[in-house]
Protein backbone atom coordinates (compact mmCIF):
# COMPACT_ATOMS: atom_id res chain seq x y z
CA UNK A 1 0.00 0.00 0.00
CA UNK A 2 3.28 2.30 0.85
CA UNK A 3 4.48 2.23 -2.31
CA UNK A 4 1.48 2.16 -4.22
CA UNK A 5 0.38 5.95 -2.72
CA UNK A 6 4.31 6.86 -3.11
CA UNK A 7 4.06 6.04 -7.02
CA UNK A 8 0.59 7.81 -7.05
CA UNK A 9 1.47 10.95 -5.03
CA UNK A 10 4.45 11.07 -7.13
CA UNK A 11 2.42 11.25 -10.21
CA UNK A 12 0.80 13.93 -8.70
CA UNK A 13 3.82 16.12 -7.64
CA UNK A 14 5.09 15.85 -11.19
CA UNK A 15 2.01 17.62 -12.20
CA UNK A 16 2.64 19.97 -9.24
CA UNK A 17 6.32 20.19 -10.39
CA UNK A 18 5.08 21.19 -13.98
CA UNK A 19 3.02 24.35 -12.59
CA UNK A 20 5.77 25.49 -10.27
CA UNK A 21 8.44 25.09 -13.39
CA UNK A 22 6.37 27.11 -16.02
CA UNK A 23 4.97 29.86 -13.33
CA UNK A 24 8.94 30.39 -12.66
CA UNK A 25 9.28 30.47 -16.85
CA UNK A 26 6.85 32.83 -17.17
CA UNK A 27 7.00 35.30 -14.45
CA UNK A 28 11.04 35.62 -13.34
CA UNK A 29 11.22 37.40 -16.90
CA UNK A 30 7.64 39.11 -16.85
CA UNK A 31 8.96 40.35 -13.70
CA UNK A 32 11.58 42.07 -14.66
CA UNK A 33 9.19 43.67 -17.31
CA UNK A 34 6.80 44.95 -14.96
CA UNK A 35 9.31 46.59 -12.61
CA UNK A 36 10.52 48.18 -15.36
CA UNK A 37 7.53 49.60 -16.11
CA UNK A 38 6.83 50.59 -12.09
CA UNK A 39 10.09 52.29 -11.97
CA UNK A 40 9.07 54.42 -15.53
CA UNK A 41 9.68 58.33 -15.47
CA UNK A 42 5.97 57.81 -18.07
CA UNK A 43 3.62 57.90 -15.38
CA UNK A 44 1.07 56.37 -18.08
CA UNK A 45 2.97 53.80 -17.67
CA UNK A 46 3.89 53.88 -14.04
CA UNK A 47 0.86 54.49 -12.72
CA UNK A 48 -1.57 51.81 -14.31
CA UNK A 49 1.83 48.73 -13.85
CA UNK A 50 1.44 49.99 -9.98
CA UNK A 51 -2.47 50.11 -9.65
CA UNK A 52 -1.93 46.00 -11.49
CA UNK A 53 0.09 44.87 -8.40
CA UNK A 54 -1.66 46.95 -6.00
CA UNK A 55 -5.01 44.95 -7.05
CA UNK A 56 -2.81 41.75 -7.61
CA UNK A 57 -1.10 41.60 -4.36
CA UNK A 58 -3.73 42.53 -2.15
CA UNK A 59 -6.34 40.23 -3.45
CA UNK A 60 -6.22 36.49 -2.57
CA UNK A 61 -4.27 34.22 -5.07
CA UNK A 62 -7.67 31.95 -4.98
CA UNK A 63 -10.25 34.35 -5.48
CA UNK A 64 -7.67 35.48 -8.62
CA UNK A 65 -7.51 31.59 -9.61
CA UNK A 66 -11.45 31.40 -9.58
CA UNK A 67 -11.69 34.92 -11.78
CA UNK A 68 -9.56 33.82 -14.37
CA UNK A 69 -10.80 30.54 -14.51
CA UNK A 70 -14.45 31.30 -14.87
CA UNK A 71 -14.56 35.28 -15.10
CA UNK A 72 -14.44 34.88 -18.59
CA UNK A 73 -17.18 32.49 -18.99
CA UNK A 74 -19.87 34.47 -16.61
CA UNK A 75 -18.81 37.87 -18.14
CA UNK A 76 -18.45 37.43 -21.74
CA UNK A 77 -20.81 33.97 -21.77
CA UNK A 78 -18.25 31.69 -23.16
CA UNK A 79 -15.37 29.74 -21.49
CA UNK A 80 -12.42 30.89 -22.39
CA UNK A 81 -10.20 27.70 -21.13
CA UNK A 82 -12.17 25.19 -21.74
CA UNK A 83 -13.52 22.59 -19.79
CA UNK A 84 -10.63 20.17 -19.87
CA UNK A 85 -7.58 18.90 -17.64
CA UNK A 86 -5.58 21.27 -20.66
CA UNK A 87 -7.74 24.17 -20.11
CA UNK A 88 -7.77 24.32 -16.48
CA UNK A 89 -4.39 24.17 -15.82
CA UNK A 90 -3.68 27.02 -18.52
CA UNK A 91 -5.80 29.27 -16.95
CA UNK A 92 -4.28 28.26 -13.25
CA UNK A 93 -0.54 28.95 -14.86
CA UNK A 94 -1.82 32.15 -16.34
CA UNK A 95 -3.50 33.02 -12.63
CA UNK A 96 -0.05 32.08 -11.07
CA UNK A 97 2.23 33.93 -13.48
CA UNK A 98 0.56 37.49 -13.11
CA UNK A 99 0.25 36.80 -9.49
CA UNK A 100 3.85 35.84 -9.13
CA UNK A 101 5.73 38.60 -11.73
CA UNK A 102 4.01 41.16 -9.39
CA UNK A 103 5.23 39.79 -6.41
CA UNK A 104 8.85 39.09 -8.86
CA UNK A 105 9.39 42.78 -9.92
CA UNK A 106 9.11 44.16 -6.99
CA UNK A 107 11.62 42.45 -5.02
CA UNK A 108 13.39 43.83 -8.64
CA UNK A 109 12.90 47.13 -8.24
CA UNK A 110 13.76 46.80 -4.74
CA UNK A 111 17.22 45.43 -5.99
CA UNK A 112 17.59 47.51 -8.78
CA UNK A 113 17.02 50.81 -6.52
CA UNK A 114 19.50 49.14 -4.11
CA UNK A 115 22.37 49.69 -6.20
CA UNK A 116 24.05 53.36 -5.46
CA UNK A 117 23.61 55.94 -7.44
CA UNK A 118 27.66 56.28 -7.53
CA UNK A 119 28.05 52.57 -9.13
CA UNK A 120 26.34 53.95 -12.13
CA UNK A 121 28.22 57.38 -12.18
CA UNK A 122 31.20 55.87 -11.89
CA UNK A 123 30.49 53.41 -14.80
CA UNK A 124 29.28 56.53 -16.76
CA UNK A 125 32.81 58.77 -15.96
CA UNK A 126 34.52 55.56 -17.16
CA UNK A 127 32.67 56.18 -20.49
CA UNK A 128 30.70 52.93 -20.23
CA UNK A 129 27.66 52.48 -22.57
CA UNK A 130 24.53 52.03 -20.67
CA UNK A 131 24.13 48.72 -21.67
CA UNK A 132 27.71 47.65 -20.52
CA UNK A 133 27.11 49.55 -16.97
CA UNK A 134 23.60 47.40 -16.90
CA UNK A 135 25.35 44.31 -17.09
CA UNK A 136 28.66 44.38 -16.27
CA UNK A 137 28.25 46.73 -12.70
CA UNK A 138 24.58 46.25 -11.54
CA UNK A 139 23.06 43.26 -12.79
CA UNK A 140 25.34 40.78 -10.22
CA UNK A 141 25.10 43.58 -7.28
CA UNK A 142 21.39 43.13 -8.22
CA UNK A 143 21.10 39.49 -8.20
CA UNK A 144 23.26 39.06 -4.90
CA UNK A 145 20.98 41.33 -3.67
CA UNK A 146 17.27 39.96 -4.40
CA UNK A 147 18.61 35.96 -3.80
CA UNK A 148 17.36 35.98 -0.16
CA UNK A 149 13.81 37.53 -1.03
CA UNK A 150 13.35 34.99 -4.10
CA UNK A 151 13.95 31.93 -2.22
CA UNK A 152 11.66 32.35 -0.07
CA UNK A 153 8.61 33.90 -2.87
CA UNK A 154 9.78 30.33 -4.94
CA UNK A 155 9.55 28.71 -2.00
CA UNK A 156 6.38 29.85 -1.23
CA UNK A 157 5.25 29.25 -5.30
CA UNK A 158 5.93 25.31 -4.66
CA UNK A 159 3.31 25.20 -1.31
CA UNK A 160 0.84 27.69 -3.23
CA UNK A 161 0.82 25.07 -6.19
CA UNK A 162 -2.07 23.49 -3.85
CA UNK A 163 -4.59 26.25 -4.45
CA UNK A 164 -5.02 24.95 -8.12
CA UNK A 165 -7.30 22.55 -6.80
CA UNK A 166 -9.90 25.26 -6.19
CA UNK A 167 -10.22 25.21 -9.93
CA UNK A 168 -9.97 21.14 -10.29
CA UNK A 169 -6.15 21.15 -11.49
CA UNK A 170 -4.66 17.84 -10.85
CA UNK A 171 -1.66 18.02 -8.55
CA UNK A 172 -0.54 16.11 -5.88
CA UNK A 173 -3.35 17.21 -2.67
CA UNK A 174 -5.75 16.68 -4.67
CA UNK A 175 -4.02 13.37 -6.04
CA UNK A 176 -4.00 11.94 -2.03
CA UNK A 177 -7.83 13.09 -1.46
CA UNK A 178 -8.84 10.17 -4.04
CA UNK A 179 -7.45 8.00 -1.69
CA UNK A 180 -9.77 9.35 1.12
CA UNK A 181 -12.59 8.35 -1.33
CA UNK A 182 -11.42 4.97 -2.38
CA UNK A 183 -9.90 3.61 0.42
CA UNK A 184 -10.99 5.16 3.49
CA UNK A 185 -7.54 6.26 4.24
CA UNK A 186 -6.20 10.28 5.46
CA UNK A 187 -2.48 9.10 5.60
CA UNK A 188 -1.60 9.57 2.23
CA UNK A 189 -3.21 13.72 2.61
CA UNK A 190 -0.20 13.82 5.55
CA UNK A 191 2.04 12.28 3.61
CA UNK A 192 1.94 14.87 0.53
CA UNK A 193 3.89 17.24 3.08
CA UNK A 194 6.69 15.06 2.42
CA UNK A 195 7.04 15.71 -0.92
CA UNK A 196 6.71 19.36 -0.44
CA UNK A 197 9.47 19.23 2.60
CA UNK A 198 12.09 16.96 0.86
CA UNK A 199 11.57 19.53 -2.78
CA UNK A 200 12.05 22.62 -0.65
CA UNK A 201 14.77 21.18 1.12
CA UNK A 202 16.45 20.58 -2.26
CA UNK A 203 15.51 24.21 -3.02
CA UNK A 204 17.03 26.02 -0.19
CA UNK A 205 20.37 23.78 -0.95
CA UNK A 206 20.32 25.29 -3.85
CA UNK A 207 19.85 28.94 -2.69
CA UNK A 208 22.53 28.86 0.19
CA UNK A 209 24.52 27.65 -2.64
CA UNK A 210 24.15 30.67 -4.68
CA UNK A 211 24.07 32.96 -1.46
CA UNK A 212 27.56 31.68 -0.63
CA UNK A 213 28.70 31.71 -4.00
CA UNK A 214 28.03 35.66 -4.30
CA UNK A 215 29.24 35.97 -0.63
CA UNK A 216 32.59 37.02 -1.94
CA UNK A 217 32.20 40.94 -2.35
CA UNK A 218 29.79 43.22 -0.36
CA UNK B 1 45.89 78.49 -26.17
CA UNK B 2 44.63 76.86 -22.33
CA UNK B 3 43.88 73.19 -22.26
CA UNK B 4 40.51 73.37 -20.40
CA UNK B 5 38.23 76.49 -20.71
CA UNK B 6 35.42 77.38 -19.16
CA UNK B 7 33.14 79.69 -20.28
CA UNK B 8 30.22 81.45 -18.30
CA UNK B 9 28.45 77.94 -16.81
CA UNK B 10 25.53 78.44 -15.18
CA UNK B 11 23.41 75.82 -13.30
CA UNK B 12 20.14 75.86 -11.86
CA UNK B 13 17.78 73.41 -9.97
CA UNK B 14 14.60 74.44 -9.77
CA UNK B 15 14.52 77.69 -8.80
CA UNK B 16 18.33 77.25 -6.59
CA UNK B 17 20.95 78.76 -8.67
CA UNK B 18 23.89 76.61 -8.08
CA UNK B 19 26.65 77.90 -10.62
CA UNK B 20 26.47 81.43 -12.13
CA UNK B 21 28.87 82.66 -14.72
CA UNK B 22 31.97 80.29 -13.87
CA UNK B 23 34.40 81.13 -15.96
CA UNK B 24 37.89 79.82 -15.52
CA UNK B 25 40.79 77.76 -17.54
CA UNK B 26 43.46 75.60 -17.18
CA UNK B 27 46.86 74.93 -18.75
CA UNK B 28 48.27 71.32 -19.72
CA UNK B 29 50.15 70.05 -16.60
CA UNK B 30 48.61 72.27 -14.73
CA UNK B 31 47.16 71.41 -10.85
CA UNK B 32 44.00 73.68 -10.17
CA UNK B 33 42.22 73.72 -6.34
CA UNK B 34 38.90 74.70 -5.59
CA UNK B 35 37.76 75.38 -2.36
CA UNK B 36 34.72 76.97 0.03
CA UNK B 37 32.03 75.82 1.88
CA UNK B 38 29.46 72.71 1.47
CA UNK B 39 26.86 74.33 -1.33
CA UNK B 40 29.16 76.50 -3.02
CA UNK B 41 28.71 74.67 -6.04
CA UNK B 42 32.19 72.84 -6.45
CA UNK B 43 30.93 69.35 -6.75
CA UNK B 44 28.39 70.28 -9.06
CA UNK B 45 31.09 72.29 -11.36
CA UNK B 46 32.85 68.91 -11.32
CA UNK B 47 29.67 66.96 -11.83
CA UNK B 48 29.24 69.80 -15.36
CA UNK B 49 32.57 68.97 -16.56
CA UNK B 50 31.75 65.23 -16.42
CA UNK B 51 28.96 65.84 -18.09
CA UNK B 52 26.96 63.91 -15.16
CA UNK B 53 24.93 67.67 -14.76
CA UNK B 54 24.09 69.07 -17.77
CA UNK B 55 24.88 73.16 -17.65
CA UNK B 56 21.88 75.82 -18.07
CA UNK B 57 24.44 77.70 -20.62
CA UNK B 58 27.90 78.19 -21.24
CA UNK B 59 30.71 76.85 -22.84
CA UNK B 60 33.85 74.08 -22.12
CA UNK B 61 36.40 73.85 -24.35
CA UNK B 62 38.89 71.34 -24.18
CA UNK B 63 41.76 71.42 -26.80
CA UNK B 64 40.16 72.48 -29.69
CA UNK B 65 37.35 70.62 -29.35
CA UNK B 66 33.87 72.58 -27.91
CA UNK B 67 32.43 69.72 -25.89
CA UNK B 68 29.57 71.81 -24.98
CA UNK B 69 27.73 75.33 -25.94
CA UNK B 70 24.87 76.78 -24.21
CA UNK B 71 24.09 78.18 -27.52
CA UNK B 72 23.63 75.03 -29.53
CA UNK B 73 20.06 73.84 -28.29
CA UNK B 74 20.46 70.47 -30.20
CA UNK B 75 20.29 67.33 -27.65
CA UNK B 76 23.33 65.23 -27.33
CA UNK B 77 22.91 61.82 -27.79
CA UNK B 78 24.03 59.87 -25.29
CA UNK B 79 27.10 57.97 -27.28
CA UNK B 80 28.35 62.14 -28.05
CA UNK B 81 28.12 62.67 -24.25
CA UNK B 82 30.03 59.36 -23.71
CA UNK B 83 33.11 60.47 -25.85
CA UNK B 84 33.05 63.78 -24.70
CA UNK B 85 33.11 62.75 -20.77
CA UNK B 86 36.04 60.67 -21.82
CA UNK B 87 38.52 64.11 -21.67
CA UNK B 88 37.58 63.97 -17.82
CA UNK B 89 38.61 61.85 -15.26
CA UNK B 90 36.74 61.63 -11.61
CA UNK B 91 37.50 60.60 -8.57
CA UNK B 92 34.44 60.37 -6.11
CA UNK B 93 34.46 61.44 -2.12
CA UNK B 94 33.21 57.97 -1.70
CA UNK B 95 35.38 55.97 -4.17
CA UNK B 96 32.51 54.01 -6.06
CA UNK B 97 34.67 50.86 -6.74
CA UNK B 98 32.72 47.91 -8.09
CA UNK B 99 32.36 45.80 -5.16
CA UNK B 100 32.51 42.60 -7.36
CA UNK B 101 35.64 43.15 -8.86
CA UNK B 102 39.34 42.87 -7.46
CA UNK B 103 41.31 45.81 -7.33
CA UNK B 104 42.74 45.04 -10.79
CA UNK B 105 39.75 44.44 -12.36
CA UNK B 106 38.15 47.27 -11.30
CA UNK B 107 41.30 49.47 -13.13
CA UNK B 108 40.81 47.24 -16.28
CA UNK B 109 37.05 46.81 -16.67
CA UNK B 110 36.50 50.29 -18.63
CA UNK B 111 39.62 49.74 -20.80
CA UNK B 112 38.79 46.21 -21.79
CA UNK B 113 35.08 47.47 -22.94
CA UNK B 114 36.51 50.06 -25.04
CA UNK B 115 39.26 47.70 -26.29
CA UNK B 116 36.36 45.69 -27.54
CA UNK B 117 33.92 47.51 -28.49
CA UNK B 118 36.83 49.21 -30.91
CA UNK B 119 37.26 44.84 -31.94
CA UNK B 120 40.99 44.61 -30.64
CA UNK B 121 42.84 42.73 -28.35
CA UNK B 122 44.91 44.33 -26.30
CA UNK B 123 44.40 42.61 -22.52
CA UNK B 124 47.97 41.82 -22.12
CA UNK B 125 48.84 45.56 -22.58
CA UNK B 126 45.59 46.40 -20.43
CA UNK B 127 46.85 44.40 -17.34
CA UNK B 128 50.38 45.31 -17.87
CA UNK B 129 49.64 49.04 -17.72
CA UNK B 130 46.62 48.43 -14.44
CA UNK B 131 49.53 46.53 -12.47
CA UNK B 132 52.21 49.34 -13.07
CA UNK B 133 49.19 51.97 -12.11
CA UNK B 134 48.07 49.92 -8.59
CA UNK B 135 52.19 49.82 -8.42
CA UNK B 136 52.49 53.57 -8.67
CA UNK B 137 49.73 53.49 -5.90
CA UNK B 138 51.78 51.66 -3.54
CA UNK B 139 49.10 48.98 -3.94
CA UNK B 140 51.43 46.00 -5.49
CA UNK B 141 50.44 43.40 -2.98
CA UNK B 142 46.26 44.54 -2.72
CA UNK B 143 45.88 43.93 -6.92
CA UNK B 144 43.77 41.05 -5.97
CA UNK B 145 42.01 41.80 -3.14
CA UNK B 146 38.18 42.90 -3.12
CA UNK B 147 37.36 46.74 -2.63
CA UNK B 148 35.32 45.31 0.52
CA UNK B 149 39.06 43.65 1.71
CA UNK B 150 40.42 46.77 1.40
CA UNK B 151 40.46 50.59 3.96
CA UNK B 152 39.36 53.58 2.86
CA UNK B 153 42.69 54.99 1.98
CA UNK B 154 43.69 51.93 -0.12
CA UNK B 155 40.14 51.74 -1.89
CA UNK B 156 40.40 55.59 -2.77
CA UNK B 157 44.05 55.08 -4.08
CA UNK B 158 42.65 51.66 -6.68
CA UNK B 159 39.74 54.40 -7.62
CA UNK B 160 42.59 57.02 -8.84
CA UNK B 161 44.18 54.10 -10.75
CA UNK B 162 40.95 53.34 -12.35
CA UNK B 163 40.81 57.04 -13.51
CA UNK B 164 44.08 56.89 -14.85
CA UNK B 165 43.84 53.86 -16.89
CA UNK B 166 41.49 55.61 -19.58
CA UNK B 167 44.31 58.48 -19.77
CA UNK B 168 42.12 60.97 -19.30
CA UNK B 169 42.95 64.65 -20.05
CA UNK B 170 42.07 66.21 -16.75
CA UNK B 171 41.92 64.19 -14.15
CA UNK B 172 38.70 65.83 -11.23
CA UNK B 173 39.21 64.81 -8.05
CA UNK B 174 35.45 65.47 -5.93
CA UNK B 175 36.93 65.97 -2.38
CA UNK B 176 39.20 62.76 -2.61
CA UNK B 177 39.48 62.56 0.92
CA UNK B 178 36.47 64.13 2.86
CA UNK B 179 35.49 60.44 3.70
CA UNK B 180 38.48 59.13 4.74
CA UNK B 181 39.46 58.82 8.61
CA UNK B 182 42.36 61.62 9.18
CA UNK B 183 44.92 58.59 8.97
CA UNK B 184 44.19 57.74 5.81
CA UNK B 185 43.81 60.85 4.29
CA UNK B 186 47.53 61.31 4.04
CA UNK B 187 48.27 58.32 1.94
CA UNK B 188 46.07 59.23 -0.50
CA UNK B 189 47.20 63.08 -0.50
CA UNK B 190 50.78 61.43 -1.28
CA UNK B 191 49.25 59.91 -4.27
CA UNK B 192 47.82 63.46 -5.39
CA UNK B 193 51.30 65.26 -4.20
CA UNK B 194 53.46 62.63 -6.86
CA UNK B 195 50.70 63.42 -9.63
CA UNK B 196 51.36 66.52 -8.88
CA UNK B 197 55.43 66.42 -9.45
CA UNK B 198 54.24 64.47 -12.71
CA UNK B 199 52.65 66.98 -14.26
CA UNK B 200 49.38 65.50 -14.46
CA UNK B 201 46.41 68.31 -14.93
CA UNK B 202 44.56 68.38 -12.36
CA UNK B 203 41.26 69.62 -10.58
CA UNK B 204 40.83 68.99 -7.29
CA UNK B 205 37.95 70.07 -4.93
CA UNK B 206 39.32 69.86 -1.57
CA UNK B 207 38.68 71.27 1.98
CA UNK B 208 42.51 70.21 3.05
CA UNK B 209 43.40 73.97 2.65
CA UNK B 210 47.68 73.43 3.54
CA UNK B 211 47.36 70.62 0.41
CA UNK B 212 45.61 72.80 -2.07
CA UNK B 213 48.44 75.67 -1.21
CA UNK B 214 51.04 73.18 -1.67
CA UNK B 215 50.22 71.34 -4.07
CA UNK B 216 48.21 73.10 -6.54
CA UNK B 217 49.49 75.89 -8.70
CA UNK B 218 46.21 77.88 -8.43
CA UNK B 219 43.05 77.88 -6.08
CA UNK B 220 40.03 78.80 -7.04
CA UNK B 221 37.73 80.15 -4.25
CA UNK B 222 33.77 79.53 -4.98
CA UNK B 223 31.15 80.59 -2.95
CA UNK B 224 27.46 80.69 -3.38
CA UNK B 225 28.16 79.23 -7.13
CA UNK B 226 30.49 82.17 -7.74
CA UNK B 227 34.05 82.43 -8.19
CA UNK B 228 34.81 84.84 -5.38
CA UNK B 229 38.91 84.80 -6.11
CA UNK B 230 41.23 83.06 -8.33
CA UNK B 231 45.31 83.11 -8.62
CA UNK B 232 48.19 81.74 -7.41
CA UNK B 233 47.51 79.47 -5.17
CA UNK B 234 50.26 80.54 -1.98
CA UNK B 235 49.03 84.21 -2.76
CA UNK B 236 44.97 82.86 -2.45
CA UNK B 237 45.55 80.72 0.42
CA UNK B 238 48.08 82.68 2.76
CA UNK B 239 47.07 86.73 1.47
CA UNK B 240 43.76 86.69 0.44
CA UNK B 241 42.37 89.86 -1.36
CA UNK B 242 38.45 89.52 -1.04
CA UNK B 243 37.03 90.22 2.34
CA UNK B 244 34.82 86.25 1.66
CA UNK B 245 38.03 84.60 0.85
CA UNK B 246 39.30 86.01 4.29
CA UNK B 247 36.10 85.04 6.18
CA UNK B 248 36.05 81.13 4.92
CA UNK B 249 39.89 80.97 5.38
CA UNK B 250 39.92 81.98 9.21
CA UNK B 251 37.04 79.43 10.41
CA UNK B 252 39.42 77.36 8.54
CA UNK B 253 41.80 78.31 10.99
CA UNK B 254 39.72 78.70 13.97
CA UNK B 255 38.20 75.10 13.55
CA UNK B 256 41.70 73.74 12.99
Amino acid sequence: MFLEVTLALLGGFLSTLKLFALTLVIALPLGLIISFGSMSRIPVIRKPVKFIIWVIRGTPLMLQLILIFFGPGVIFGHQLWGGDAGGRFIAALVAFSINYACYFSEIYRGGIQSVPVGQYEAGKVLGMKNGEIFRKIVLLQVIKRIVPPMSNEIITLVKDTSLARVIAVYEIIWDSQKFIKTDGIIWPLFYTGVYYLVFNGILTLLFNYIEKKLSYFE
Amino acid sequence: MALLEVNNIRKNFGKTKVLSDISFSLEEGEAISIIGSSGSGKTTLLRCLNFLEHPDGGMIRVRDEILFDGDDSRRLSDEEIRKRRLHFGLVFQNFNLFPQYTAIDNVMLAPRLAAKNSGQNRDGEIRKQAEELLVEMGLEDRMNNYPGQLSGGQQQRVAIARALALHPDILCFDEPTSALDPELTGEVLRVIRELAENHTTMIIVTHEMTFARDVADRVIFMDDGVIVEQGDAKQVIDHPREERTKQFLASYQTNG
